[in-house]
C-alpha cells in the first residue's frame, strides 16, 4: 500500500517535470502545444545514445538530456513557434500534431521502432527497505531530484527578476513590452527551459515510462490532463495534479488493471465539466 | 410598432432570397458529381481506393459541419467513427440484416453518443473542449479494446460477412458496389448538409462561429444549436464508420485510433473549412498524396503527413481556402456569378432603412 503510495509520487514528480514547460506555454503562454511529449523523447534518446553507444555514465548523461531538447526548443520557437501565438488554437493544434508526426516518424527512421533501455548505474538498482515499506532505490532518486526542480521553479518564479518579468510578460505582454521588457526574448528563453526541463524527464522516466518512437502520442494526454486538470495560474496546481496523477494511475494499474486507464481519463473529464478552469485554479 | 413588424419582413425577405441565392446550384457542384459519377466506369480498377475516397470525404464533411460552421473544434471525432463501424459490424455479424438498416443503427447510436457527450463539449473554451473531445475517444477506444468478447479487442472484429444491398447488390472483391453505395451514401448526406447549412439554422450556427455573445444576444439559442449540430455531425461520422465497416467487413481498433481523429483534420484543412465541399476535396488529395507518397517512402509516411500540416498552417490556410472558395464562386457562370456583386447595394440601402 505504502509502496504503491511511494510509487505514485515518483511517477507523479517525474509527469511533473515532464509537463511544467507545457503548464508554462500552454498555460501561461496560451499555445497548445501538442508537441510537448516529443522534446521529452528527445532528452530520452539523448541519454540512451549516450549510455549505450558511448559508454557515459548514466548521470553525466543528463546535461546532455537538458540542453539538446532546449536547443532544440529554442531553434524551433525562434523559426516557427513565434509565428503562431497569434493565430487560433485550430492552427497551432495542426502544427504541433505534425510536428509530433514528423519526430515520431523520424525517430523511428533513425532508430528503429523497437525499445530503448537505460542502464542504470548499480547504486541505482534495487530497493531497500524503510521501516517496513519497500523503496526502490531509482525512484528515491527521482523524488529527491524532482522535489529539488520544483523548489528550484518555484524561487526562480517568485522571487528572481526573471520571474517577475516573465508573468507580466505572459499577464500583459503589450504593456510589458511598453515597459521595456523584451517578450519575445523572454518567450524563446522560458519555451527552451521548458523544453529542456521536458528533455530531462523524458531522459529520467525512460526506465518507468519506457521510450520507444510512438513516446509522444502515447504520453500527450497525461502531460494534458496535469495541465487542464491542474488549472493555469500557478505552477502548483499542476504539481498537485501530477502527484494526484501519479497516485491515481499507479494505483489504478495495481488493483484494477483492465480500468486504469479508463479511470483517469473519466476523472479528467468529470474535472473538466464540473471545473472547466482546472481543479486547483480560482475561477476567473 | 407596425413600422417596425413591416421593416422585419422586408428584413426576412431579404434573408430568404440570400439563403436561396446560396442555395442554388452551381455548375462547377454540378461538374463535380458528375465527375464523381463518371468515375464508376473512367477508372474501374480504382474502386477500392475511391470507396475510401468517399467514406473520408463524408467524415471530413461530418467534421466541418462542427469544425467549419459551428467553430468546436474536435481531437476525437472518430470516437463517432468507431462507435459508428462497430455498430454496422455487430449488426452484420450477429443479425445479418440488411446493410441500409445496419447504417441507420449506426447513425442512431452515433447520434446518441454525440447527443450525450454534446452537453460536456458545451462547457469550456476551446482548450477543454479539445481535451473533452479526445477524452471521450480515448476512452472509447480503451472500452473497444477491453470489450473483447463483444469486438475482438485488438484482433478486431471478425466474420461480418455482408448481406447484399436490398437483397439484390452483391458486394464484390473489386470494390464496385462498395463504391457505388458509399458515393450514393455520401451525396445523399451530402446534399442533406448543404441544404441545412443554406438555411436558417446553418446561418445562426456561422454567427455563434463568428461571436457567440453577440449570438446569444441577438437571440439565437446558442446550447441548443450546438447540440443539434453536434449530434447531427456524430450521426454523419457515424454513417461513414458503417460504410467503412461494410464494405470492408472488417472492424478493428484502428477506426477509433487517434490518428484517424488527426488524420481527418488534416483531410479537412487540405480542401478548407466552412464550404462543405473543402472535406471531399481534401479527401481526394490527401488519398492520392497518401498513394503516391507509401508508394516511394511506405513506413514513413507518418513523416510526410506532419510536413504537410506544418507547411499548411504557416502557409496560412485560411487565406489558401478564401482564395480556393472566390476561385469556385468566380467560376459559377451566368445569374448566380452576377448576382453576388449585385445584391450587396440591394443589401445595403434596406438594411440602412432602420
Amino acid at each position: 500500500m505504502l509502496t504503491i503510495l511511494f510509487d505514485g509520487v515518483a511517477y507523479g514528480m517525474l509527469l511533473f517535470v515532464l509537463a511544467c514547460g507545457l503548464a508554462i506555454t500552454l498555460g501561461l503562454m496560451n499555445f497548445v502545444n501538442l508537441a510537448h511529449g516529443a522534446f521529452a523523447m528527445a532528452g530520452g534518446y539523448v541519454t540512451a545514445i549516450l549510455i549505450n553507444r558511448w559508454g557515459l555514465p548514466f548521470l553525466a548523461t543528463l546535461p546532455f538530456a537538458f540542453l539538446v531538447p532546449a536547443a532544440i526548443g529554442l531553434v524551433l520557437e525562434r523559426t516557427l513557434y513565434v509565428r503562431l501565438y497569434h493565430r487560433g488554437h485550430l492552427d497551432q493544434v495542426l502544427f504541433s500534431i505534425g510536428l509530433v508526426f514528423m519526430a515520431v516518424a523520424s525517430v523511428d527512421w533513425t532508430m528503429g521502432s523497437q525499445q530503448q533501455f537505460v542502464t542504470l548505474p548499480s547504486w541505482l538498482k534495487g530497493r531497500v527497505d524503510i521501516l517496513g515499506v519497500q523503496v526502490g532505490l531509482y525512484r528515491s532518486f527521482i523524488i529527491v531530484v524532482c522535489s529539488v526542480l520544483v523548489v528550484a521553479l518555484q524561487l526562480v518564479l517568485a522571487k528572481t527578476r526573471f520571474g517577475s518579468r516573465l508573468r507580466a510578460a505572459v499577464d500583459d505582454p503589450r504593456v510589458a513590452r511598453g515597459l521595456g521588457i523584451n517578450v519575445s526574448a523572454i518567450f524563446a528563453v522560458t519555451f527552451a527551459f521548458g523544453s529542456g526541463l521536458a528533455g530531462l524527464g523524458g531522459a529520467l522516466g525512460a526506465e518507468i515510462l519506457g521510450l520507444d518512437p510512438t513516446f509522444p502520442l502515447k504520453f500527450m494526454i497525461y502531460f494534458l490532463i496535469v495541465v487542464t486538470v491542474g488549472g493555469t495560474t500557478s505552477l502548483t496546481g499542476p504539481f498537485l495534479a501530477s502527484i494526484l496523477l501519479g497516485v491515481a494511475d499507479v494505483a489504478g494499474k495495481y488493483y484494477v488493471p483492465s480500468f486504469g486507464a479508463f479511470v483517469i481519463y473519466s476523472l479528467m473529464i468529470v474535472v473538466l465539466v464540473l471545473r472547466p478552469q482546472g481543479l486547483f485554479a480560482r475561477a476567473r | 410598432m407596425s413600422h417596425a413588424s413591416a421593416d422585419s419582413f422586408v428584413q426576412s425577405g431579404i434573408v430568404a432570397r440570400t439563403l436561396a441565392r446560396r442555395g442554388r446550384w452551381r455548375a462547377p457542384e454540378i461538374l463535380f458529381w458528375l465527375a464523381a459519377l463518371a468515375s464508376i466506369w473512367l477508372l474501374p480498377d480504382r474502386h477500392l481506393i475511391l470507396n475510401e475516397i468517399a467514406i473520408i470525404g463524408l467524415f471530413a464533411v461530418s467534421l466541418d459541419l462542427i469544425l467549419g460552421y459551428a467553430g468546436i473544434v474536435s481531437l476525437g471525432h472518430a470516437a463517432f467513427f468507431g462507435l459508428g463501424a462497430y455498430t454496422a459490424g455487430l449488426i452484420a455479424k450477429h443479425f445479418a440484416l440488411d446493410p441500409l438498416i445496419g447504417l441507420v443503427g449506426a447513425a442512431a447510436t452515433a447520434a446518441a453518443l454525440g447527443w450525450v457527450t454534446s452537453f460536456l463539449v458545451l462547457r469550456g473554451a476551446d482548450l477543454t473542449r479539445l481535451m473533452v473531445t479526445l477524452g471521450v475517444a480515448l476512452i472509447l477506444a480503451e472500452v473497444a479494446n477491453q470489450a473483447a468478447w463483444l469486438t475482438g479487442g485488438a484482433d478486431g472484429l471478425q466474420g461480418v460477412i455482408m448481406p447484399a444491398i436490398l437483397g439484390r447488390f452483391e458486394f464484390d472483391i473489386f470494390g464496385t458496389t462498395a463504391y457505388v453505395y458509399s458515393l450514393a451514401v455520401t451525396f445523399v448526406l451530402f446534399v442533406i448538409a448543404r441544404r441545412i447549412v443554406v438555411s436558417p439554422f446553418g446561418l445562426s450556427l456561422r454567427a455563434i462561429r463568428d461571436n457567440p455573445l453577440r449570438a446569444r444576444a441577438v437571440g439565437i439559442p446558442v446550447n441548443a444549436r450546438l447540440i443539434a449540430v453536434y449530434t447531427l455531425a456524430a450521426a454523419y461520422a457515424g454513417v461513414a464508420g458503417a460504410l467503412l465497416a461494410q464494405t470492408t467487413q472488417f472492424v478493428s481498433l484502428d477506426v477509433i485510433a487517434f490518428h484517424r481523429s488527426a488524420d481527418v483534420l488534416l483531410v479537412l484543412v487540405i480542401g478548407g473549412t466552412g464550404y462543405l465541399y473543402g472535406g471531399l476535396v481534401g479527401a481526394v488529395v490527401f488519398k492520392l498524396l497518401q498513394d503516391w507518397l507509401a508508394s516511394i517512402t511506405p513506413q514513413y509516411w507518418l513523416f510526410w503527413i506532419g510536413l504537410i500540416l506544418i507547411v499548411l498552417v504557416l502557409a496560412d490556410r485560411d487565406r489558401l481556402t478564401a482564395r480556393l472558395t472566390a476561385a469556385w464562386r468566380a467560376r459559377a457562370p451566368g445569374p448566380a456569378g452576377g448576382a453576388g456583386p449585385a445584391n450587396g447595394p440591394h443589401a445595403t440601402p434596406a438594411s440602412g432603412e432602420r
